[in-house]
């Protein structure tokens, strides 16, 4: 049995306003370790809703995230920051590299924080992470002189920096041309294969169905699930509409 | 969280961004460098005065009066007698034995006591009468309670001795009357007797009430104007530290059984208003680094505005509420330290300016130069309140900057 990276039980946000909206609603999932999972669905569904709850950027309404067996919906807001620093990876559809800083640095920024290595060893790491992402000429320079490839590139690599168990990507190819989404979502592809889970928000349903699963969501709920070639796991389990997956 | 990280994320803000960092350092130094200046302007202004006063009026006077009226003898044996509507009926008792109470406070006093005796008087001169405060004093031992001897602009101190029913008189009495230096005036006790005295010396103390109304004699003049030969109702002590003067005060009433009056009772209205004074002074110069402190705010807010993006990345990667916080208040930390170097250095080149400037004063006729106290102090207070008060207005801005969800700024910019 393959270990459970994610877990989600009945997982509810809502946002209270004069209108009150449900943007995730009721969604029970669990990932796999090493998992690559996709999640697709149209504008607004709340696709990046759940990714954000996913990688505890925002807290549930109702509901629990467990993440690598620990529950998550009684943290503090400061013990949620410290499991991000160090189980979650994030990465963007704009790269949201800190513009002062060197792609270097930048990829620094999560080991400095989390405060456990050496500077010595924190280099080293973060040299390996850009020369493996083929940005080893490119440590030097600051976001400005990147193209937008490359960028996605060291956020990426700054994503991986904590070895974080998993990866989050929100759109990471949303604003690439073919060339360089094809190079990220490779990269992607080759972390889930050394054994990082990865959960990906993507418009791009070719890329999607590379995923080992792909969940769609509409109106905040599961709407369909699909395995792809790279199934990880049976136990891999999509709950929420079971009636409505595939 | 790392403080080299943060350091090194603040120190990447306010060097990045030099135009603003400039204007929040210049306000800063502008804040500590007038104040100083203010402080060392108003301080130096106040010590000078109160040494001016202290050099001209003994540090304390030990004269003939009581704090209270002593119990009568019959009181004592008899305590159901009461007496009532007591009259003095001599006239002024003098101090017993002054010799030997200068003797016994001389053995243990850090300074020095000397004998006087000070009565009122008229000086009649051309038509003009003044009343004057007439103090008899032995010249030999002046020199050590008083600064007479350096206040003289013409004679010395030792002329009294040299002529008969000889006398010393304020620059601003001599220039009210007419008087020069040899010339007689008549001068009246208060029981009618009147004497012809000559003027031996003029003196210049630069406190008007001093130079005007203090007229020096030798001890025998004065007594003869009061009709009391003999009589010694003054003691004027000088202290190595006047500051202590209260205190010894106190000792030498608490020996003598003599109303002992210091420096600082005597003018006890006078230090009250310098209280005031200081507490206005503080307060306007508090009100001047809080000003200066409003463009830190303002910078500070500025940077949290353009860099809440950052803020939402630095959340998102884990950084903490308090450590993304500490990033901004490191920089206006940054920003105050460099602002205060620059502003003691301002506030220095300001009070060293500020003391070339020469005042005239029409009261004195002297021309002064402005009297400026340099004080550490100053430099580490106004530092102190200004690093602080940088701090304050940084935290107000960070910390409403890191509060926004970072959610809410990754959608809007997506």
């Amino acid at each position: 049995m393959s270990e459970i990276a994610l877990q989600v039980v009945g997982l509810v946000r809502r946002v209270q306003g004069v209108i009150s909206h449900t943007l995730v609603d009721g969604i029970d999932l669990s990932v796999v370790k090493g998992e690559f999972l996709a999640i697709t669905g149209p504008s607004g569904s709340g696709k990046s809703s759940l990714l954000y709850l996913l990688g505890l950027l925002d807290a549930p309404t109702e509901g629990e995230i467990i993440i690598c067996g620990q529950a998550t919906s009684k943290l503090s807001e400061t013990e949620r920051a410290d499991v991000r620093l160090t189980k979650c990876g994030f990465v963007f559809q704009f790269h949201f590299l800190l513009p002062e800083f060197t792609a270097l640095e930048n990829v620094l920024l999560p080991m400095r924080a989390h405060g456990r290595m050496s500077a010595k060893d924190m280099n080293e790491r973060a040299m390996a992470l850009l020369t493996s992402l083929g940005l080893g000429e490119q440590t030097g320079k600051r976001p400005n002189q990147l193209s937008g490839g490359q960028r996605q590139r060291v956020a990426l690599a700054r994503a991986l920096a904590n070895r974080p168990e998993i990866i989050v990507a929100d759109e990471p190819t949303g604003n690439l041309d073919t060339a360089s989404t094809e190079q990220v979502f490779g990269i992607l592809r080759d972390i889930a294969d050394q054994g990082q889970t990865v959960v990906v928000v993507t418009h791009d349903a070719a890329l999607a169905a590379r995923a080992d699963r792909r969940i769609h969501i509409v109106d905040g709920r599961i709407h369909e699930t699909t395995f792809g070639g790279h199934r990880k796991s049976e136990t891999a389990v999509t709950t929420g509409s079971p009636e409505l997956q595939s | 969280m790392a403080t080299n990280l943060l350091l090194s994320i603040a120190w990447t803000h306010v060097s990045t961004r030099v135009r603003q960092t400039l204007v929040g350092m210049v306000g800063v130094a502008m804040g500590v460098g007038f104040t100083i200046m203010m402080a060392g302007l108003m301080q130096g202004s106040q010590i000078d005065f109160l040494r001016q006063l202290v050099d001209t009026m003994p540090h304390i006077t030990v004269n003939d009066e009581r704090r209270s009226v002593p119990n009568q003898p019959a009181e004592q044996e008899y305590a159901a007698v009461a007496m009532s509507n007591v009259a003095n009926v001599n006239r002024r008792p003098g101090i017993r034995y002054p010799d030997t109470v200068m003797a016994s406070l001389r053995s243990w006093l850090p300074g020095d006591v000397a004998p006087s005796v000070k009565t009122t008087a008229i000086v009649d001169h051309g038509g003009g009468r003044v009343g004057v405060t007439l103090t008899g004093i032995d010249p030999r031992l002046e020199v050590r309670v008083s600064k007479l001897a350096s206040q003289m602009r013409e004679g010395q101190l030792t002329d009294l001795s040299k002529a008969a029913n000889g006398i010393i008189i304020g620059q601003a009495l001599a220039e009210k009357l007419a008087i020069k230096n040899g010339n007689t005036v008549l001068l009246a006790g208060g029981d009618g007797t009147q004497i012809s005295a000559t003027v031996v010396g003029i003196f210049h103390s630069g406190l008007k009430r001093v130079d005007e109304g203090q007229v020096y004699s030798l001890i025998g003049l004065a007594q003869t104007l009061m009709g009391q030969s003999g009589i010694i109702n003054e003691l004027r002590v000088r202290l190595n530290d006047p500051l202590v003067a209260q205190k010894v005060a106190t000792q030498v009433e608490a020996q003598t059984g003599y109303k002992s009056v210091s420096w600082q009772e005597a003018n006890s209205d006078l230090l009250s208003s310098f209280s005031t004074r200081d507490f206005i002074v503080l307060t306007v110069m508090g009100a001047m680094l809080l000003s200066s402190s409003f463009a830190t705010y303002n910078i500070i807010s500025t940077i949290t505005h353009e860099k809440r993006h950052d803020i939402a990345i630095m959340k998102s990667l884990g950084m903490r509420e308090a450590s993304v916080r500490r990033i901004f208040i490191l920089e206006s930390a940054m920003m105050g330290s460099v602002g205060i170097l620059f502003g003691w250095l301002l506030g220095y080149l300001l009070c060293y300016a500020w003391s070339l400037i020469t005042i005239f004063n029409p009261l004195t006729g002297a021309t002064v130069p402005l009297q400026i106290y340099y004080s550490p102090t100053h430099y580490f207070a106004t530092g102190a309140i200004s690093i602080l008060c940088c701090a304050v207005a940084a935290f107000f801005p960070a910390r409403k900057a890191t509060r926004v969800h970072p959610v809410e700024i990754i959608r809007g910019a997506s």
